[in-house]
């Protein structure tokens, strides 16, 4: 039971991350239909900026409060990767937008292998540590742990999700968004700014992706140039899931995966050890069962195979998604 | 086609005297290149291996216009297939003859098992499962050393056997008319060989009823099902043989290495192989090759002309030459869909697509 609640804890910990990136990706989708295939770098940026920031002041000054350098760190990386989304806006997907469906899919790949690059260029080739500068408290809830951090990713993406939902369904950007994502042309007779209107969403986008880095870089205590590759797919499948475009199902998407990845992870080592199968125990298997000893088809490093699965699952099965209304049908 | 007609028989003459010509030149080749090292050859052999991917993706994305981000995996597939059947690791030694068209055909059944659940999905929704599927695949080689260990894991399969027909060995160096010929050199001319037959293939394939209809799936997929055309199938055809493409491909660098790992099956080199389809043109079987051939050479001179430049300038190398090639790698991308959608050498339909689609806007 305990291993059953600390999975479920680290997994609505890493699902909160998910889902505070597949909101930058369900964003940018329902409003131009576009798969931000570089969305997974902006978040490598943002945790490898505030990284830097945070080195940089805990050794300058040492006696600052642990909360202030997350903070300072949080506002350095949040304009660098809004900047960074408006420009791969206006340079790759602007002047595409009437192109073939793949042109911009392509620049985007384009895109990311260049801020990729740009970041092993500017930052490391080899993996940076994360300070531990907000200490590993641990709290105990039922027989299972739970860390400071964790509760913090939790409760930040929590108040993020909130800020946004109310950004969107209150505001006369939101307003705005929303009518551009109904119709681009119609919105536009409306007196929207379309162009401004996108521009936006890829900032908002951005940044949301900047504060998930600084989540995920603080909670593995690791950031390397190629860790966005992986979190954007896996995020991108949670945004699937929850069905694309749908706000409140990006967030229920992200923390299912992130939930469905981390019982998996805890549990396919048991699940899949041919020991437990009394013939095969018994028979072709005795020798290596003997003693307690196991036979383990799939261990926990296929952890990052369940996301793709579900991906694949759910496009199949439904590929509107758990929450997704319609499903357009332009090729 | 047509200017070969209009002009009748003088021109006739002339492109048989250029074919002469360009293959006097390529048979000659690697022997020029080895004067200036072996690793020429081998780069040139990689080159043509390249291209090789290149056609094969080219089914894909060229002609049936299916973005298909994990082809390594097949590449991946038909190269551990041949590393596992003639290798120690298993203690099996088929001959190559017997392998290829078995990597061929796993590699096809792989294209398929993609392909089957997927097709139906919108063209990026597409790109990212395939992206996933090229990551599940390189998982798992990566990961089943254990409990029975059929890949060995991160460390590959090592001592992998070369071709051979009887007592002929492709990696062994001898001695023909006095020139000293080396196993690269052997492996250029089978791959080149290799490399004609697959061009041919592809050439007779766009013009049959097949390549048609590829490339009616590609420009509207509801009027060519309209027009009759079992898009599914036609549509999973194009992935199996793609694969299979991919998956001779992967055999044959098997055993030019000797060694393979999962490191040479990574996302990057399914980008980089798009790259070099995106580049030459999609869907033109000439601007393929010549892509494939720029973006595997430009590399390469990059590597011997950027660091001593760098050493000159600065006194140490500032910029590896490989973040050089990626970051080329991501800028060619980038602007060859800003500048020229259509590549560098395109096919006529698409010139004309995209010509019409600027007339639109």
């Amino acid at each position: 039971m305990d291993i059953f609640l600390q999975q479920l804890i680290n997994g609505l910990t890493l699902g909160s991350v998910y889902a505070i990136v597949a909101l930058g990706y369900t964003m940018v989708y329902g409003i131009i239909q576009l798969i931000n295939f570089a969305h997974g770098e902006v978040v490598m940026v943002g945790a490898m900026v505030a990284l830097t920031v945070i080195g940089a002041l805990a050794k300058a000054v040492p006696g600052m409060p642990p909360f202030l350098i997350m903070g300072i760190a949080v506002a350095c990386a949040v304009p660098v990767c809004m900047a960074v989304g408006y420009g791969m806006e206006r340079i790759a997907y602007r002047p595409l937008r009437r192109a073939p469906r793949l042109a911009p899919l392509i620049t985007a790949i384009g895109i990311s292998i260049i801020l990729q690059h740009l970041a092993l260029l500017i930052f490391s080739r080899n993996p940076l540590s994360f300070p531990q500068i907000l200490g590993n408290r641990m709290f105990e809830v039922a027989g299972a742990h739970i860390s400071a951090v964790q509760i913090a990713i939790i409760l930040g993406s929590v108040a993020l999700m909130t800020g946004l939902t109310l950004l969107v369904y209150k505001t006369r950007l939101g307003i705005a968004m929303r009518a551009t994502s109904e119709n681009v042309q119609v919105a536009g007779l409306m007196g929207v700014n379309i162009n401004r209107v996108i521009s936006a969403t890829f900032v908002i986008g951005a940044a949301l992706g900047a504060i998930a880095g600084v989540m995920v870089g603080t909670y593995y205590g690791i950031a390397h140039y190629t860790m966005g590759a992986m979190l954007g797919l896996k995020a991108f499948s949670a945004a699937v899931l929850g069905g694309i475009g749908n706000l409140a199902g990006a967030m229920l998407g992200g923390i299912l995966l992130g939930i469905v990845e981390a019982l998996g992870a805890g549990y396919i080592g048991e699940f899949t050890d041919l020991c437990q199968v009394s013939w095969l125990a018994a028979g072709p298997l005795a020798e290596r069962c003997a003693d307690g000893g196991n036979f383990v088809l799939f261990g926990s490093n296929y952890q990052d195979v369940f996301a793709f699965f579900v991906l694949i699952i759910v496009l199949i099965f439904r590929p509107s998604g758990l929450l997704g209304e319609r499903v357009s049908d332009r090729a | 086609m047509m200017s070969l007609f209009r002009d009748g028989a003088s021109s006739k003459q002339a492109s048989r005297a250029a074919i002469v010509l360009i293959a006097l030149v390529l048979i000659a080749l690697p022997f020029a290149l080895a004067q200036a090292g072996t690793a020429w050859v081998r780069i040139t052999n990689l080159a043509i291996l390249f291209a090789l991917l290149s056609l094969g993706l080219n089914i894909v994305v060229g002609f049936a216009g299916l973005l298909d981000l994990g082809y390594i995996a097949f590449y991946g597939v038909g190269a551990y297939c041949y590393a596992l059947l003639a290798s120690p690791h298993f203690g099996l030694h088929l001959p190559f003859w017997v392998i290829l068209p078995i990597g061929a055909a796993v590699a096809c059944l792989f294209g398929v098992l993609l392909g089957a659940p997927t097709l139906k999905l919108r063209g990026d929704y597409l790109a990212i499962v395939t992206l996933g599927f090229g990551e599940i695949i390189r998982i798992f080689l990566n990961n089943l050393s254990q409990p029975l260990n059929i890949t060995n894991g991160p460390q590959g399969v090592t001592l992998i056997d070369p071709f051979r027909v009887g007592s002929f060995n492709f990696s062994k160096p001898e001695q023909w008319f006095g020139l000293a010929v080396s196993g690269p050199i052997k492996y250029y001319y089978l791959l080149l060989v290799v490399l004609v037959l697959v061009m041919i293939v592809n050439v007779r394939l766009q013009d049959s009823r097949i390549g048609r209809a590829w490339v009616a799936i590609r420009e509207d997929e509801t009027a060519a099902q309209a027009m009759g055309i079992n898009t599914r199938n036609v549509k999973l055809l194009a992935f199996a043989m793609g694969a299979s493409f991919g998956g001779i491909a992967g055999g044959m660098f098997a055993a030019m290495q000797g060694f393979v790992s999962p490191e040479s099956f990574v996302l990057v080199e399914s980008i980089m192989v798009l790259a070099m389809v995106v580049l030459g043109g999609m869907g033109n079987i000439w601007g393929v090759v010549l892509g494939a051939i720029l973006l595997s050479f430009v590399p390469e001179l990059l590597r011997y002309t950027v660091e001593p430049f760098q050493k000159a300038v600065f006194g140490k190398t500032l910029i590896e030459p490989e973040v050089i090639r990626m970051l080329l790698f991501g800028l060619a991308l980038v602007l060859m869909m800003l500048y020229r959608p259509a590549g560098l050498w395109p096919s006529r339909t698409r010139r004309r697509e995209l010509a019409r689609a600027k007339r639109a806007r």
